[in-house]
């Protein structure tokens, strides 16, 4: 036998096609896929059936249209549909940058499927969950540390909902204050991300945002001339999407503050920092941490996550209900904070992420947090010089300078020398088994690109990754119709989006289709 | 001597040599090099104060069941405890699908590399509305409280009207969240419930609606576990001034309910953890928002919508969003509210428990869950000292028990059920307080007649 031939690069990937129908085309009459424990003869010869026994206005008539199907037959839909789905266990996960698409130890998954923390009902008496209210105590402990905030609550779904609980804190601040209504405006700037806006606005403010100077930095003149005694917040991450750290962060905040208004530090990712910088130090009275992306709880296909809104002393009288204690002896849940923002979901948080976040943690501690970032951010820093190597690409702003955790990148040059665009480079990445991002709307990098690699990706994982980007560049000089016609390699062919935008057409549930194309 | 440098299992680059290699590669002397626009009075002096790490496996697992340990679950106790989180069996293969890798550790994938995630969403979608006989179902927001919260806000941009009308039945907690939500721009006004039958007051809701309300919303099954035998009647009022009749659900109780859609419901929202979601210390909940394939509908919802079209092959389906320009991610403040990661996971779990029980699981749990729970209230009622204040009005799995007559307070009724390894019900005496010293109980599938009639026999030994 002659030796087999290495391994091309970038790799002959190929994804898992099914062709699976729509679920509801795999109905069998008859069959079932779980069945329930029986009502007892003594309990329905007491009460009969009282759901027969309903009114006509109260009682279904006829039952719900769900397919009928045994039990390994779903399964076998769903393991396949899940097959046809990449995810950071699969996928050299770097092109989605801002989201910090880590590695989820699955450890932490497996310590949350004990009955201990799976099959705890919120409403239990306190003596019967100290093992969780400690975890929840603890956590916070450690992410008041990482943040230098004086309190933590771990109640928000996710990352949008610790900003708006954030606004929201702000908002009664003021409120309290007896400026609730003169201060009126929110500023934040366009590389933050749209939820600090969008937020915002639902919060009841108008929003300001402020553009990149021509160095890449939020404009400092543009913020100065925006702050009035009508701001009630700045919104601001730092480093911003570009992955540059804005040095003058501080004088941003004491501008604010000089006019009276807080400030609240969009850290949902702040991959690149741990141990090196805190919100505490550039004096934000607000901050918030996505669990699902520095703290490698898993996204699980958008959700649950995880939010931590970390406050100063003077916002802690209006955190959510309730907040974790301890007295010195137990764990217990303190409902009695009259100045709160009430409830900003129900119960206490998405616990089992907050159990995960807890255990990756406690799994590095202070020094392999540090290492977390500075990997992080040598990761990107070597990406960095590896793609602006490619054709057609630049690293827009801060030219020479290093980057944080990630790098806005443009295909500027790209587009205007061979016609592709950014969105259908991310179609052919697909075809290589990876996926790729843009950046959020509008593009102020004109045709964009996002890559975080954070500390969970090898060398020769980023070195794949630049191959995969540096073939579709070549492929764009000389060969772009493979890039217009992608995917080839994917599960399925390129859609047809019209039915989307138009009413007549479009179908978010199966009977929907099945009504307008019937 | 230095400690040996530590590689992190987690880290690939935190080998020394490769460290070493990568600054060479990009020409850095140190890591320092990377936080230079950092300014020196920003940085953090010194090492963050966190517990030592544990390193291994087995070190983290001592730990944590350490701690974990300390619980007493509902698998180790009787518990009848609901109010908002319920305990039901969740299937194996809802625990296997949510636990692949490729589901759990995937994120905001396009419809090419993740066709599956989209498929099963429009599964979901799909499946939800059979259930709830409407066209447009969303991919889960965060829980049912916040569903609620954005029902009422999209109620009022379809309306154009800012005034809503919220039952003084509800939960508490879910009133504080909507209240904070709908602050400051929408008012709100709360209508009472009938004291006899604990159904909404109808002539209250009559007077108070006018041509300024947006949304009338109720619960069917309410929070204290009663099904709203005048839902058309309050859908109808709402109506007559066209404003929305906004209607709270337990998915769950849908294969023996009549959908709201049937009885004037415009806008149906409510918590999928039922349906196949573990309770996880009220940390598995995920909310649903419905609506008629109206636009004016369609284009206020905040969430994402997965579509099906065709692609360039016949016969096969592509996936996308539908409508994706109303969304904060297209238009950041310009958009409907806002979208980011919410609870797409529990949506797929949701669909995979959907698809498992089928019409007829539907239907069986349904009537087996009214079944036990008309049992209990049975038993109840005939202890002498309990007064079950709602019930002549048909329950689903919830029912008020009052422990005045008894002389004893909800929370020492909980505490010596506790003490026979019971988790009695949620303690209603502060969130009710007209209710008296009264306890919410709820009932499970999982119950079997000797649960229930043990505690009936716990709380009449109890009692005396």
């Amino acid at each position: 036998m002659k030796p087999i031939a290495p391994k091309p690069m970038p790799r002959r990937f190929h994804q898992a096609r099914w062709d699976e129908p729509i679920i509801f085309e795999l109905s069998q009459p008859g069959q079932r896929g779980v069945l329930l424990p029986p009502v007892e003869a003594g309990i329905k010869q007491q009460v009969g059936n009282p759901a027969q026994a309903l009114p006509e206005p109260l009682r279904r008539v006829v039952p719900p249209a769900l397919p009928e199907m045994s039990q390994i037959h779903v399964l076998r839909h769903y393991a396949r549909l899940s097959q046809e789905n990449l995810g950071v266990d699969l996928n050299i996960d770097v092109g989605q940058g801002t989201c910090t698409m880590k590695y989820s130890p699955k450890i932490n998954d497996q310590l949350t499927r004990t009955h201990k923390l799976s099959e705890l009902h919120p409403l239990q008496d306190e003596s019967t969950v100290q093992g969780i209210l400690e975890v929840m105590y603890r956590l916070e402990g450690m992410l008041k540390e990482i943040s230098g905030m004086d309190r933590v609550s771990l109640q928000p779904g996710a990352g949008s909902a610790a900003i708006y609980a954030n606004i929201c804190m702000i908002r009664a601040y003021h409120e309290a204050r007896g400026e609730g209504k003169q201060r009126d405006e929110v500023i934040t700037t366009i590389f933050s991300h749209p939820s600090n806006a969008a937020a915002a606005k639902v919060a009841g403010y108008k929003i300001i945002t402020l553009y990149p100077d021509e160095n890449g930095y939020p404009d400092f003149e543009a913020l100065k001339a925006a702050v009035s005694e009508r701001t009630a917040a700045l919104l601001i991450t730092n480093p911003e999407d570009t992955g540059i750290f804005n040095p003058r962060i501080a004088e941003f905040v004491e501008v604010v503050h000089a006019a009276g208004g807080l400030c609240s530090y969009d850290q949902a990712n702040a991959n690149g920092i741990l141990g090196i910088t805190r919100a505490r130090e550039a004096g934000f009275d607000v901050c918030h941490f996505n669990l699902h992306k520095t703290f490698s709880t898993p996204h699980g296909c958008g959700g649950p996550g995880a939010g931590a809104s970390g406050v100063t002393e003077k916002l802690i009288p209006f955190l959510p209900v309730p907040t974790v204690e301890f007295n010195g002896e137990k764990y217990f849940l303190d409902y009695n904070r009259p100045q709160s923002i009430g409830k900003v979901r129900p119960f206490y948080g998405v616990t089992p992420n907050l159990l995960r976040a807890y255990a990756w943690i406690m799994s590095l501690g202070a020094d392999g947090l540090r290492e977390v970032s500075e990997v992080a951010v040598l990761n990107n820093n070597y990406l960095l010089n590896k793609v602006l190597e490619i054709r057609g690409v630049s690293a827009p702003y801060a030219k020479g300078k290093r980057r944080i955790e990630q790098v806005r990148y443009s295909w500027e040059q790209l587009t205007r020398e061979t016609g592709v665009t950014s969105e259908e480079i991310e179609i052919r990445v697909t075809d290589f088994g990876m996926h790729y991002w843009t950046s959020h709307h509008p593009f102020v990098v004109p045709e964009p690109m996002t890559l975080e690699p954070t500390e969970s990706y090898s060398r020769a994982d980023l070195d794949e990754y630049v191959a995969v980007l540096r073939q579709i560049a070549e492929e764009a000089y000389t060969n772009p119709e493979i890039i217009k016609t992608a995917p080839h390699n994917s599960t399925i062919h390129r859609i047809h989006h019209e039915p989307f935008d138009n009413p007549a057409e479009w179908a978010v549930t199966w009977r929907a289709y099945k009504r307008k194309t019937g | 001597m230095n400690p040996p440098k530590i590689v992190y299992p987690y880290i690939p680059n935190s080998v020394p040599e490769v460290k070493a290699e990568m600054l060479k590669a990009v020409g850095a002397q140190s890591m320092d090099e990377f936080y230079a626009d950092i300014p020196e009075n920003l940085r953090f002096k010194g090492r963050l104060n966190l517990p030592e790490p544990l390193l291994s496996e087995a070190e983290l697992i001592r730990h944590v069941d350490g701690l974990l340990n300390k619980n007493r679950s509902t698998r180790e106790m009787l518990s009848f405890l609901g109010a908002g989180c319920y305990q039901h069996q969740v299937p194996a293969v809802c625990d296997e699908i949510n636990s692949r890798g490729e589901f759990l550790t995937a994120y905001a994938g396009d419809p090419y590399e993740d066709h599956g995630r989209f498929q099963a969403l429009f599964e979901y979608e799909s499946m939800m509305g059979e259930l709830l006989n409407m066209d447009v179902v969303n991919v889960p927001t965060y829980d049912g409280f916040q569903a609620t919260a954005t029902a009422l806000r999209m109620a009022c941009r379809i309306t154009g009207r800012n005034s809503v009308l919220l039952p003084l039945n509800m939960s508490a907690d879910k009133f504080s969240k909507v209240e904070t939500y709908l602050h400051p721009d929408i008012s709100i006004q709360r209508i009472p419930f009938d004291p006899q039958t604990g159904l909404l007051d109808l002539s209250a809701l009559k007077s108070a609606l006018d041509e300024r309300i947006a949304a009338v919303y109720f619960e069917n099954p309410t929070y204290l576990g009663l099904l709203e035998t005048q839902a058309d009647q309050i859908s109808a009022a709402a109506h007559a001034v066209d404003a929305l009749a906004v209607v709270g659900v337990n998915p769950l109780s849908l294969g023996v309910i009549r959908p709201p859609v049937e009885y004037g419901g415009d806008i149906v929202c409510g918590d999928i953890q039922p349906l196949g979601i573990h309770m996880y210390y009220g940390g598995g909940h995920g909310g649903f928002i419905a609506t008629n394939d109206d636009p004016k509908f369609v284009m206020e919802f905040p969430s994402r919508l997965f579509g099906v079209a065709p692609t360039i092959v016949e016969g096969e389906y592509g996936f996308g969003d539908v409508a994706y320009e109303r969304t904060s991610f297209a238009r950041r403040e310009e958009g409907k509210e806002w979208v980011g990661t919410a609870a797409a996971l529990w949506g797929i779990t949701a669909g995979v428990y959907l698809a498992l029980m089928g019409p007829q699981g539907m239907v069986e749990i349904g009537e087996g869950l009214m079944q036990r729970c008309r049992y209990l209230m049975q038993k109840l009622a005939a202890i002498p000292g309990l007064r079950l204040p709602f019930y002549e009005t048909p329950h689903f799995t919830e029912f008020v028990v009052n422990f005045d007559a008894a002389r004893k307070s909800a929370a020492q009724i909980n505490r010596a059920l506790l003490a026979h390894d019971i988790f009695g019900g949620k303690d209603l005496s502060a969130e009710f307080p007209a209710l008296g010293q009264s306890i919410l109980f709820c009932v499970s599938e999982v119950h079997t007649q000797a649960d229930l009639d043990r505690l009936a026999d716990t709380l009449q030994e109890v009692l005396k």
